[in-house]
């Protein structure tokens, strides 16, 4: 198709043009951020966690009296053990997603703490049977042996006396990027040390401590005998189980310590909590798109129709000398290309700028190259759709319309 | 001539009844979803004590070693939250008219009736200046005194909400509660009292907006009972975690009052030489110190979540989509009057009266879509509510937002209308008659 005449004829409506053209750019440099932070942030909500999510369960037990947390615990998780279904219990002082989090800054050598280069890490204390009631990968290694829990107290600072740790991978990679962590020690202090026993697949921490998504499995497990800071008990169960074992578990609990607040979740739910608002944001992100989009397309309609309209006459015109209809769809359809073309051009550049922007002011990444070609195919899309209505009308102007009026 | 030209409005709208739906409907939807997100975002930056903030002021020390010390840029990372035995120095010290240390606490509350179970409830455990200080309302009673705090007097003063649930209402001081498995004479009850944000509990390990608190305790006394705050950052190792009062660890921070700016920069020169004094003992090691006032600490604190800006940078965004595609319907709609406003110039309406009645009919259009504005505004700020978001049920149209619904719609309509009222003004009558 010739597109000179069409040319032409914006030539003359140089302002309805720009104005469909400028649109098209708005829109298209919204929906790449939008479609950008959707992506991210769906890719937030199921970032994998390498425990057994579906079938854990936890109780969390506060308000007993901390001195005889020694022997409560292990009388809760014998109790626990108890309930059919249950294949695994443990003790737990936090719980992935669960929030409240326990960190420390992990040095490769003996000093002060907050040393530069330190690593801020979720420390994770379990009690014995904690990597299999979570349900841990062991990438390589080993788990934790019986002693090591045994000779493992937490004391009056609430720091580890053992010296074995497992790490997460990620973790492994951020303190040795070089080296094999298996053997390696990290530093607490200059008093405290941990060997590396084991690296487990990514688990992540409770909360995301402010540092991005890039620190969200630093995490590392250290063994430890019952103590109060224990206040999380993770049960492994089938999923079809979960529901009955928690009930069971938190009646059973609170009978034997009347005096505590007993809660019971399953870990599903205290993911989803953790994602709630994350989803409720993706879930306004994706409305503002449509309607955006539904804004653009209605604009383009209007502006077609009123051109259509006012054409009517050179229609009548073309058809009267020989022009079919399909000639005269293609012409609407190829002018409405051709915006659409500018407008995705200007709309790259400005989403390009906007991505800049909002990564100087907002946690956000670079965003990938690719969005702006989706986002102009979507629109070039939404700019066919849009005409077809206004195009249809137009083919269907009868050629008898040139030798009316005047 | 305005009653006129409204009148040929209504008419040009009634000629081109779809494409001045669309018209409104795309501008109330650009203008909804901004004022929903202005509404959220308002909510989130306000001011929590509007009449007191600029005289509230809460210190900064660093207590950590000497190694790594960045003169200029090193800055603890717990914000403002203070050693135990710092914070009550500078207590003690009485330097500002008012002060206040405070920590978050879960407590532990008891039933009252047999059968019920004991539940957890946001405390604030901190010292006699509080309620004076922060403007905390009482509706029966009173807070206690300094002496209370020494003694570790068992007294509490509870939130209306507690009182409602707990005794229904009714005047409780004097009555007992059991907190943390102790026995508290409640001595005060708060009216309805939440500032927004939750500035005090920013850094202790609180949520930022929401609720209030349920109860408030002496520091002392909740400290001699175990009740351990939510937040405990320690810088250094072989601490016992039984007596934090004497740990290297930040747990509390401080509040003080300060009547004007010299006050402050008196105790600014306060902080200094007690951190000076504190280095010559050796418990410091690196000499910086900050005094922010409220709003300064809000705003370095960046309290307001990023989504919250975001989604309102975007539901600009969309308005100024929605804009532009009301100057491409209106401009549609008025080249298409041509003729018309041919005839008007030709029997003598100047172009002045032309873009007149052009921006009265935008203006109109403003107002129609400023009023559907408003209906998707109060759905938006529904579904806010019904979001997960700590600050979720707080989000309600003021009258301040719903003037500025108006304000926000009609400037956007005006700019909207002001290119085709334009095209419309130029439009030479001559042509235009003669295609007639």
């Amino acid at each position: 198709m010739d597109i000179k005449p069409i040319l032409a004829a914006l030539r003359k409506h140089k302002i309805p043009a720009a104005l469909i053209v400028l649109e098209i750019a708005l829109a298209c440099a919204v929906l790449c951020n939008a479609v950008f932070m959707i992506g991210q942030r769906i890719a937030e909500i199921h970032l994998p966690n390498a425990i057994d999510q579906a079938g854990l369960v936890d109780i969390n037990v506060q308000g007993t009296d901390p001195k005889l947390a020694h022997a409560d615990v292990p009388r809760d998780i014998a109790a626990l053990r108890e309930i059919p279904g249950v294949t695994g219990v443990a003790a737990v002082n936090m719980v992935p997603l669960g929030n409240s989090s326990w960190n420390s800054n992990f040095a490769l050598g003996p000093g002060a703490l907050f040393q530069k280069n330190s690593p801020n890490v979720a420390t994770y204390y379990l009690s014995s049977g904690g990597p299999e009631a979570l349900g841990m990968r062991l990438i390589e290694g080993r788990l934790f042996n019986s002693d090591e829990y045994a000779d493992s107290s937490l004391g009056d600072s609430y720091i580890p006396s053992g010296h074995s740790v497992i790490i997460t991978k990620s973790l492994a990679e951020r303190m040795w990027p070089d080296k094999n962590a298996l053997g390696q020690r990290i530093w607490l202090g200059d008093s405290n040390s941990y060997t590396v026993v084991g690296v487990v697949a990514n688990v992540l921490r409770p909360n995301q401590n402010g540092a991005g998504l890039s620190q969200f499995y630093w995490a590392a497990f250290f063994p430890v005998s019952p103590s109060a800071a224990l206040g999380d008990y993770m049960i492994r169960t089938a999923p079809q189980d979960r529901e009955r074992v928690m009930n069971a578990a938190v009646a059973k609990l609170g009978a034997l310590s009347p005096n505590a607040v007993v809660k019971g979740r399953t870990f599903s739910d205290i993911r989803d909590k953790y994602f709630a608002d994350t989803r409720s944001m993706v879930w306004m992100l994706v409305l503002v798109c449509v309607v955006m989009l539904a804004v653009t397309a209605f604009g383009i309609v209007g502006l077609t129709s009123f051109w259509v309209g006012q054409r009517r006459r050179q229609i009548g015109i073309r058809r009267a000398v020989g022009a079919t209809r399909s000639h005269i769809m293609q012409y609407f359809q190829t002018e409405n290309f051709l915006l659409s073309s500018a407008g995705v051009a200007v709309g790259m550049i400005l989403a390009f700028g906007i991505n800049l922007y909002l990564m100087q002011h907002y946690q956000l990444d670079r965003m990938p190259w690719y969005y702006l070609p989706a986002s102009a195919i979507a629109l070039w899309l939404l700019g066919q759709l849009a005409v077809l209505g206004p195009a249809l009308r137009a083919a269907n102007v009868p050629p008898v319309v040139a030798t009316r009026g005047v | 001539m305005f009653g006129y030209y409204l009148d040929l409005a209504v008419r040009s709208f009634r000629r081109n009844r779809v494409l001045t739906a669309l018209m409104v409907l795309a501008l109330g939807l650009g203008i909804g979803a901004s004022i929903t997100t202005l509404t959220v975002l308002k909510l989130l930056s306000g001011d929590p004590l509007p009449q007191k903030s600029a005289r509230l002021f809460t210190p900064e020390l660093d207590p950590l070693p000497v190694q790594g010390y960045v003169p200029g840029e090193s800055k603890p990372p717990w914000g403002n939250m203070l050693s135990y035995t710092d914070a009550m120095n500078l207590l003690r010290a009485r330097k500002a008219e008012r002060q206040a240390v405070l920590a978050l606490t879960q407590a532990k509350i008891a039933p009252l009736r047999v059968g019920e179970h004991p539940f957890y409830s946001d405390g604030v455990t901190t010292t006699a200046d509080f309620f004076a200080m922060f403007d905390a309302p009482f509706q029966y009673g009173s807070g206690w005194s300094e002496q209370d705090g020494e003694d570790r007097a068992r007294v509490v003063v509870i939130a209306d909400f507690l009182n409602d649930k707990l005794f229904g209402g009714r005047n409780s001081v004097g009555q007992t509660i059991r907190i943390n498995d102790h026995d508290y004479r409640i001595v005060g009850v708060l009216k309805p009292w939440a500032p927004q944000p939750r500035f005090y509990a920013v850094n202790l390990g609180g949520r930022g907006y929401g609720n209030g608190d349920a109860v408030f305790l002496p520091l002392q006394s909740a400290r001699a009972d175990r009740m351990d705050p939510q937040n405990v950052n320690c810088w250094s190792t072989g601490f016992d975690i039984n007596h934090l009062e004497t740990a290297p660890c930040a747990i509390v921070s401080l509040w003080v009052e300060l009547a004007n700016a010299s006050d402050a920069t008196a105790y600014k020169t306060y902080l200094s030489n007690y951190v000076q004094q504190q280095i010559s003992l050796g418990r410091f090691h690196r000499p910086n110190t900050w005094l922010p006032d409220l709003t300064g600490f809000l705003a370095q604190q960046q309290v307001v979540p990023d989504d919250a800006r975001l989604q309102t940078n975007l539901a600009f965004g969309f308005l100024l989509i929605c804009v532009v595609n009301t100057v491409g319907l209106l401009l549609a709609k008025c080249l298409r009057r041509s003729r018309e406003i041919g005839v008007r110039r030709a029997l003598g309406a100047t172009r002045g009266a032309v873009f007149a009645q052009f921006m009265v009919e935008s203006g109109m259009v403003g107002i129609a879509g400023g009023v559907l504005g408003l209906i998707f505004a109060e759905l938006g700020l529904w579904a806010v509510r019904h979001q997960p978001a700590q600050y979720a049920s707080l989000a309600h149209l003021d009258v301040s937002m719903f003037v500025a619904t108006f304000v926000i719609a009609l400037i956007a309509s005006l700019i909207a209308g002001l290119l085709p009222a334009w095209r419309a003004c130029v439009v030479a009558p001559a042509p235009q008659l003669k295609a007639v």
